[in-house]
């Protein structure tokens, strides 16, 4: 057992990349893009045709709720991983993503294009509103303020008649077609690309922040906030970055996740999506790009595959929450060993 | 807005707040106390809910053998039964709690891992527990017999007082009073407190802290089993889910009071039994979370640790 959880993929993964050269680096990252490009074919293919999925399409599942997963758990680590805020409410800025394409293309007639930035702007006003009172407050208080503000949306989206109550917004368009890729039922691997593009930029946007000032400076408050504030970092504008940067991962999410569903309704964005979400995040390695993307899409995989004993499916998701963190506590690819120490020195 | 119903029935809502508030506070009492000493939300104490009223109906229904349509009990009999159920699922409770911190704490706060992964485990427990009494429910929502004949035996400004809202009202008092003497005074009661305080220096001082801890979450668990028993005993059903509702509410009451903090638990727990009932009267109950969380985030914009503050001053998060 102690072998088990000592043994970290991430530093050995690090050690590898760290000895190769720029040209070598681009190959393999091009590569694995092709891969995981590849994969919407993957269950029809022979030898790997055991990923496919019982009832719901497989190409379906790698769009929601793999890849949509995969977006918020990379937007709820900005938050939880990168600053150390506890966020049990992230579903709400993915709802007013949702419900901002939902009701702009429905009433308005905008295409998912335009929508997109706007979309965003409003999930990260939302973060910007939520995070300046709550933000001042600390860890667990700073939990529950969000988990209410997450039930508000839905609540609110419940009772106003412009989100259409509990029946929700029907009949969303699918996003134009652009560049001969067609965004509709009979693609779903062309929404499969659209959401790998997105995740692309969104780590690329993340490995760009972590390297520069916000990052250092989340990394400061995630050890020690008092410290960080007496060294002079501004803790309040740096977790409302978080904060709002995380919000708007969540509302493009949202935007995309409802012109693809054609129907959304308060129903999609209950608490329970926060919870899974935070579960993805600290199960693959909370802090860690890789280990967040490799159990997102582990649990959000892995019910729809067991999908043949679809009444004990949720039991099955709890026993392996607690069997997994009780095995590794860090998650499944660990932070850097380096934070680490200093996370465990600075308690 | 409509703030005639609030004027005209006034009483009526405070005291069904009150009754209302009180459960809050009990089942608050498996959060806050947990949080005392584990600096931990303890998430599975609403699936422990969840498991006591449906303890107080197996022990109605299948030990005891009442049907749902079985005439009210009266006089000693009353009694008798309706303590051994109380006293039965306050067990049922203490002892899943006990398990929970077994199963979802214990390994891993021996191997010093961070504050997320204890979480995600209790939500693991959390979601077993829900799916585990889904299946064997099959999601049917279920009435318990009524035991206790709900008479009306006065009036106070234009609030009936009935028999089991007083119950509700009377219990939650004398198990806040008894806890509180037993935290403050006995010498159980202040290893928890010393623990909350510095786990090292309990250690020092020779206080077993696995066994603190054990204990603490058995206090947890027995209020939030008197509080399964009088909310089965008042609405008369349950469901598989029950537990989500209460456990938001109760955790809310938390840290309206200041969680960790006994005191806060039941002034917080009364606090947001009352606003709802006002909110819900005024704006609609539909509303009623809503302004809940409004409060909440006002409260703690200006008392940034409760009504009431921590216990234990927490300087670190």
């Amino acid at each position: 057992m102690a072998n088990l959880s000592n043994f970290n993929l991430r530093d050995k993964g690090a050690e590898l990349w760290a000895g190769w050269s720029r040209p070598v680096r681009t190959l393999f990252v091009l590569a694995c893009i092709v891969v995981v490009g590849f994969l919407p074919f993957a269950a029809s293919f022979g030898p790997t045709s055991f990923l496919n999925t019982p009832i719901t399409s497989f190409q379906n599942v790698l769009v929601y709720p793999v890849g949509m997963f995969i977006l918020m758990a990379l937007g709820l680590n900005i938050v939880v991983g990168k600053s150390g805020l506890l966020d049990l409410g992230y579903v709400a800025f993915f709802a007013i993503g949702a419900y901002s394409q939902g009701i702009l293309s429905t009433l308005y007639g905008w295409n998912t294009w335009e929508v997109l930035p706007v979309g965003i702007s409003i999930a990260m006003l939302a973060g910007l509103i939520l995070g300046l009172p709550a933000l001042r407050l600390r860890g667990d208080y700073l939990a529950i303020i969000t988990l209410g503000f997450g039930e508000i949306v839905r609540i609110v989206a419940l009772n106003l008649s412009v989100t259409g109550g509990p029946n929700g917004v029907v009949g969303i368009p699918n996003p134009p077609a652009i560049l001969g890729f067609h965004f509709d039922l009979e693609h779903p691997q062309d929404f499969f690309w659209l959401v790998l593009v997105m995740i692309l930029l969104v780590i690329w946007m993340i490995r760009r922040f972590t390297v520069r000032r916000p990052g250092r400076a989340w990394e400061a408050i995630r050890q020690d906030e008092d410290v960080a504030a007496l060294m002079g970092v501004n803790t309040l504008v740096y977790k409302l970055w978080s904060f709002v940067i995380g919000a708007a991962v969540g509302g493009a999410a949202g935007v995309i996740y409802a012109s693809k569903i054609f129907v959304i309704s308060p129903d999609n964005f209950k608490f329970e999506v926060s919870i899974l979400i935070l579960a993805c995040v600290v199960f693959g390695g909370i802090g860690n790009i890789w280990g967040v993307i490799l159990g997102s899409a582990l649990l959000a995989y892995l019910p729809e595959r067991i999908r043949f004993i679809s009444n004990a499916r949720q039991l099955v998701f709890g026993l392996v929450l607690i069997i997994m963190m009780n095995l590794r506590p860090d998650g499944l690819l660990p932070r850097k060993k380096r934070e680490k120490i200093t996370e465990k020195g600075a308690k | 807005m409509n703030f005639s119903v609030l004027t005209s029935q006034f009483w009526s809502l405070a005291l069904q707040g009150l009754a209302l508030g009180l459960i809050y506070a009990l089942v608050s009492l498996g959060y806050t106390m947990v949080y005392g000493v584990l600096r931990l939300i303890n998430f599975a104490n609403s699936e422990v809910f969840m498991v006591g009223t449906f303890a107080t109906l197996f022990l109605e229904v299948h030990v005891l053998g009442y049907a749902t349509n079985s005439p009210s009990l009266h006089g000693l009999k009353l009694i008798w039964t309706l303590l051994l159920v109380f006293v039965g699922s306050m067990i049922a409770c203490a002892l899943l709690a006990i398990l929970v911190e077994l199963v979802a704490y214990r390994r891993l706060r021996a191997r010093g891992a961070n504050r997320l992964a204890s979480l995600i485990s209790a939500i693991g427990v959390s979601i077993f527990l829900l799916e585990a009494m889904r299946i064997v429910t099959i999601s049917r929502p279920m009435t318990t017999p009524r035991l206790l004949d709900k008479w009306t035996f006065g009036d106070f400004h234009g609030a009936n007082l009935r028999i089991d809202t007083i119950m509700s009202i009377i219990i939650p008092i004398i198990i806040f009073v008894i806890l509180d003497r037993f935290v403050t005074k006995s010498r159980l009661g202040k290893s928890i407190r010393a623990v909350s305080m510095s786990e090292e220096n309990s250690k020092l001082m020779g206080i077993n802290i696995n066994r603190v801890i054990t204990l603490t979450f058995c206090i947890g668990g027995l209020t939030t089993g008197a509080a399964a028993f009088i909310y089965t005993t008042v609405y008369e059903n349950t469901v598989f889910n029950v537990g989500f509702n209460m456990g938001i509410a109760a955790f809310t009451a938390a840290v309206l009071g200041g969680i960790g903090n006994l005191r806060g638990a039941f002034y917080g727990g009364i606090a947001l039994g009352l606003l709802e009932q006002f909110s819900s009267a005024v704006l609609g109950s539909q509303w009623k979370a809503v302004t809940v969380f409004a409060v909440l985030v006002v409260v703690l914009l200006f008392k940034p640790n409760g009504l009431f503050g921590e216990a234990v001053q927490q300087t670190r998060t």
